[in-house]
C-alpha cells in the first residue's frame, strides 16, 4: 500500500479548506470549510499511523512516548478530533444562529468589530 | 498497484472532488451534501487504511450529526434554495493562498513518504482502540468529556434569546386608551404621574 496517496489526499483536502475559509461569506459555509479541514487532518493522522509505525519498526520507542508500544496512537488522535470537531460545531451554530437573530444576515464580513461600527468594509 | 492502492486513489478522488465542490458551489444545501460525499469518502480510505473503528465514528458523528446540525443552520438561516449570489468573494488571493497551501502539503508528504510499499495493517478494531484510550489516553479523554460538557452548556447558554436582544425601550407614558381593561401589569405601571 501506498500510503503517500492517502497523504497527498489529505494535503490538498486541507488545501480546498484553506481555500473555503478565505472564500466564504456565508459563515455555514466557513463552518464547511473548516469541517474540512478537520478532516484532512484527520486523514493525515490515521495515515501516519499506519505509516510511521512500520518506518519505525526496528528503532526502540521511549518508554514516555508510547508506553503501550504495540499499537500506534493515530486512531486515537482522530477520534479525539472528531469530538471536538462535533462541539465546534455545536458552539459555532449556536453563535451563528444567534448572530443572525440579531442581524438577519449571515456574512461573515459584515460584521461590526467595534462599538458603534455598523458595516466594516463597503 | 495493489488493490488497496487502486482504492485510496478512487476514494480520494472522490474526496477531493466532492470537497471542491463544497467550497466551489453557489447552493447552499448542496455545498451540504457534497461534504455528505466528501466525508463519506474519507470513512472509506479509513477503511482501506485499517482505522475500522475511526471509520465507523467518522460516519456516525460527522455524516450523522454535524452534517445534519449543518443543514438545520443553513434551513434555520433560511437560505434560499436556488443559487445565491454574492456568497463569494473575488476568487483571486483565497486560490493563490489555498493552492498555495494545499500543493505546498502535497509536495512536502511526497517527497518525505516517497513511493515505498508499506505493509497494511491488521484492522483496528474496537478492542484495540479501547486499549489504547483507557490505557494511555486516559486523561486526554477525561478532559475532553469536561470539554464536551462545557460547549454544551455553551452552546445553550450562547441560544438563550435574550442575549444580544436589543435593551427594551423605555416606557414612553402612553394615555390607557381602555382605562377599565383588567390584568395587563405592564400597562398600570405606565400611568402618567
Amino acid at each position: 500500500m501506498h500510503v503517500t496517496i492517502a497523504y497527498v489526499v489529505g494535503a490538498l483536502l486541507f488545501g480546498l479548506g484553506v481555500y473555503g475559509v478565505v472564500r466564504r461569506r456565508n459563515a455555514i459555509l466557513v463552518l464547511m470549510a473548516v469541517e474540512l479541514m478537520l478532516n484532512a487532518v484527520n486523514l493525515i493522522l490515521v495515515t501516519a499511523d499506519v505509516s510511521l509505525r512500520s518506518a519505525l519498526s526496528g528503532v526502540p520507542g521511549e518508554a514516555w512516548a508510547t508506553p503501550n508500544s504495540q499499537a500506534g496512537s493515530g486512531g486515537v488522535f482522530a477520534l479525539f478530533v472528531i469530538v471536538l470537531a462535533a462541539a465546534e460545531v455545536g458552539v459555532g451554530l449556536a453563535i451563528v444562529l444567534q448572530y443572525y437573530r440579531m442581524r438577519k444576515a449571515v456574512a461573515i464580513d459584515e460584521v461590526p468589530l467595534a462599538a458603534g461600527e455598523e458595516r466594516v468594509d463597503g | 498497484m495493489t488493490v488497496a492502492d487502486v482504492l485510496l486513489l478512487a476514494l480520494g478522488a472522490v474526496a477531493v472532488g466532492a470537497g471542491a465542490l463544497v467550497v466551489t458551489s453557489t447552493h447552499l444545501v448542496r455545498s451540504g451534501l457534497h461534504l455528505v460525499v466528501s466525508l463519506g469518502a474519507i470513512a472509506g480510505l479509513y477503511l482501506v487504511l485499517g482505522a475500522e473503528l475511526v471509520a465507523w465514528v467518522q460516519i456516525l458523528v460527522y455524516v450523522g450529526a454535524v452534517v445534519v446540525l449543518l443543514l438545520f443552520a443553513v434551513m434555520l438561516t433560511r437560505a434560499p434554495i436556488g443559487p445565491s449570489p454574492g456568497l463569494d468573494r473575488p476568487a483571486g488571493p483565497s486560490a493563490l493562498i489555498g493552492a498555495g497551501v494545499g500543493l505546498g502539503l502535497a509536495a512536502l508528504f511526497a517527497d518525505a513518504f516517497r513511493w515505498i510499499e508499506y505493509p497494511r495493517r491488521e484492522p483496528g478494531t474496537a478492542e484495540r482502540v479501547g486499549t489504547e484510550i483507557f490505557g494511555t489516553w486516559v486523561l486526554p479523554f477525561e478532559v475532553l468529556s469536561i470539554l464536551l460538557l462545557s460547549a454544551l452548556v455553551g452552546a445553550i447558554v450562547l441560544s438563550r434569546p435574550d442575549i444580544g436582544a436589543r435593551p427594551a425601550p423605555p416606557a414612553e407614558p402612553q394615555q390607557p386608551d381602555e382605562p377599565g381593561e383588567p390584568g395587563d401589569e405592564g400597562r398600570e405601571e405606565q400611568v402618567p404621574a
